[in-house]
């Protein structure tokens, strides 16, 4: 049943709308083992994943209480008082991810095809076990005849768990988030 | 082409013709007939609640202002400077003292009226900056019904109230359940688009037996989540909107009702019966709501307002509403074959936090753009847009329920029951009456 978050959602908007150019590092220290290099392989992995339409590994890298936010304003304070394109607590996402598997999801039919680049990849923030990952994402979707362009920043909270690292929450911002959008099916 | 008995013809009993969808000529003529002579909602006061308060909005494919006045008079302003053409407010919404052209200077009152003009000596002679001519030109007429902002364009007609007739008590339904007796727009808006025609979005709002089809994957998918796994609480709320549009037919046709007004309005009676969605049915979640609405209104009103059990109700031609988790959906069209909706939630003042919590919660889960609903419905519209084009059956059927329809007791007509298309004939019928009058087809009659 509803629980209250540990991490109040809200806190992810302050350090999304921190600037970075505070915390310049040339080499951020492997604290906790998770290094610049080890987070671009989990985000290259990730897209990956998702252009391959293997949702549900995606969603297995997700914390068992983990949300996910795809804001529909920019610098979008909270995902509670605002609405947004997608906010998906863990129950959610499992729910939007067994759908992605129906045959019957007339919006994904036919399916789409995606083609992700990540880049632009930097450490926000670097404690023992997490950190804070902001990168950049462009995103071709075609389907039925029409090819679509996303693209923004993306900020993902990684944890290492058990010699794992999993999404503790992901936020991404679209460029147009608040521009008139047929459908979203495919997550970012 | 667009004669009075042209489109008497296109609509007939039960069905109407596949051209009202595809035609741009048509198209045209619903731009000057229906969006030029309706009353077409504009925007909630609470959007412009100080002087110089202003948003963009549409009557129509036109870009008008919505803006209090230094008086505090709500205004509804034509987006064009009235010298050389441009678009003269452009951003979306803001505060200011004056509205200035970007070409020239030219400078207007938020009323609207010219206030100054740069190197005025030049213009001829005769030019008068106090001519309405030279103004930013308002709607023909505004007005309000408790805070909801309406535009119509004929200066003549019927009057706001007597255009909305007995649809009145929806939006008093949507007052009603705020607690301090008052609501605000808040939360942000969605826009989505489709490409097709305008008229197929308030077809579907009241349409009672597509969720089975259409959201069959969404209603599976909520069915089989774990309630075990961690929500925040908006998941919750999501999921079990997805469950309850997997209503069986016998509870559509058993339990719940359809009705239609003059003017082409109609509200879907509410079809959930999930006690986390539903205030009357005493959750503990709605406790603490009703405990503040019994402060204000006293045990038997709140219980009267919570007991008025409506879902969608639809003001023909552009606005679509529901009181029960405070949404409303503006339909902008923009082309025959393109429409963009955009999606406003309300704050019911004097009501606990959670419950607008449950408002976002719940725009996302069937306004949002990337809902696990809101995509399949999306998905018809663009399929209705496609498949018109092949061109087979030349009518569309809307005949669903015809041999029951029943008047009702407030001047309108009844479906049996909710699967009933009667919203979509009364609809058509309102739309020939705007279309084809001899006094409105006098201009467009080609």
């Amino acid at each position: 049943m509803a629980r209250k978050p540990k991490r109040p959602p809200r806190s992810a908007a302050i350090r999304a709308r921190r600037p970075i150019a505070r915390r310049p590092r040339s080499t951020p220290p492997p604290v906790g083992g998770l290094d610049l290099h080890r987070c671009e392989q989990f985000l290259i992995h990730e897209a990956r994943l998702l252009d391959e339409g293997k949702f549900d590994e995606w969603l297995a890298l997700f914390a068992p209480d983990a949300w996910y936010w795809v804001p529909s304003e920019p610098d979008q304070p909270d995902p509670h008082e605002t609405v947004s394109l997608i906010y998906d607590d863990r129950r959610l996402l499992e729910t939007r991810v067994r759908r992605l598997a129906s045959p019957r999801m007339y919006s994904q039919e036919p399916r789409s095809r995606t083609s992700r680049i990540v880049g632009n990849v930097t450490i926000e923030a670097n404690d023992r076990n997490a950190c804070t990952v902001r990168s950049k994402f462009v995103m071709i979707e075609y389907r039925r005849e029409q090819q679509r362009i996303f693209a923004g920043t993306a900020l993902h909270r990684l944890v290492r768990s058990h010699g794992r690292v999993m999404i503790a929450w992901k936020r991404v911002d679209l460029v147009n988030c608040d521009a008139p959008l047929d459908g979203i099916t495919i997550p970012f | 082409m667009t004669s009075s008995e042209t489109l008497h013809s296109l609509v007939q009993s039960g069905r109407v013709h596949r051209r009202l969808y595809t035609d741009p000529a048509i198209f045209e003529v619903e731009m000057e007939r229906v969006f030029g002579r309706a009353w077409i909602y504009v925007g909630h006061e609470s959007q412009v609640r100080k002087p110089g308060d202003y948003v963009r909005t549409f009557i129509g494919r036109k870009p008008v202002v919505l803006v209090r006045d230094a008086e505090g008079k709500i205004r509804v302003i034509h987006n064009q400077c009235a010298h050389r053409g441009s678009l003269v407010v452009a951003n979306d919404k803001g505060n200011t003292d004056e509205f200035q052209c970007c070409y020239h200077g030219w400078t207007y009152h938020l009323d609207g009226r010219l206030k100054a003009v740069p190197l005025q000596h030049g213009y001829p002679r005769d030019f008068d900056p106090n001519n309405p001519k030279t103004a930013m030109v308002s709607a023909g007429r505004v007005k309000s019904y408790r805070g909801f902002v309406f535009a119509s364009e004929a200066t003549d007609g019927p009057s706001l109230e007597e255009f909305l007739g007995h649809m009145t008590t929806s939006f008093d339904d949507m007052i009603d359940r705020a607690p301090d007796g008052e609501i605000e727009v808040a939360g942000g808006t969605f826009k989505h688009a489709y490409e097709a025609n305008w008229k197929l979005y308030l077809e579907n709002l009241c349409d009672a037996a597509h969720p089975l089809f259409t959201h069959r994957s969404s209603i599976d998918a909520a069915q089989q989540q774990s309630d075990a796994v961690y929500s925040d609480g908006s998941g919750e709320i999501a999921i079990r909107q997805m469950r309850q549009n997997g209503a069986p037919y016998s509870f559509w046709e058993s339990q719940v009702g359809i009705w239609t007004y003059p003017n082409g309005h109609s509200y879907l009676g509410d079809y959930h019966d999930d006690a986390k969605l539903v205030a009357a049915l005493k959750d503990p979640v709605f406790r603490d709501y009703i405990a503040a609405m019994e402060v204000k209104k006293g045990k038997a009103e709140t219980r009267r307002v919570l007991e008025v059990r409506r879902w969608n109700s639809n003001i023909y031609p552009n606005l679509s509403f529901m009181s029960q988790f405070q949404q409303l959906r503006v339909v902008h069209p923009v082309a025959v074959d393109r429409t963009v909706v955009a999606t406003y939630n309300f704050r019911l003042k004097g009501a606990p936090e959670q419950i607008f919590r449950n408002t976002i919660s719940f725009a996302n889960t069937v306004n949002g753009t990337g809902s696990l609903v809101l995509t399949d419905d999306l998905e018809i519209y663009n399929r209705i847009g496609m498949g018109l084009s092949s061109e087979g059956a030349e009518w569309i059927e809307i005949g669903r329920g015809l041999q029951s329809d029943a008047p009702d007791a407030h001047g309108g007509r009844q479906g049996k029951n909710s699967t009933s298309e009667v919203y979509i004939r009364n609809m058509f019928d309102a739309w020939l009456r705007y279309m084809a009058d001899g006094r409105a087809a006098m201009r467009a009659v080609s």
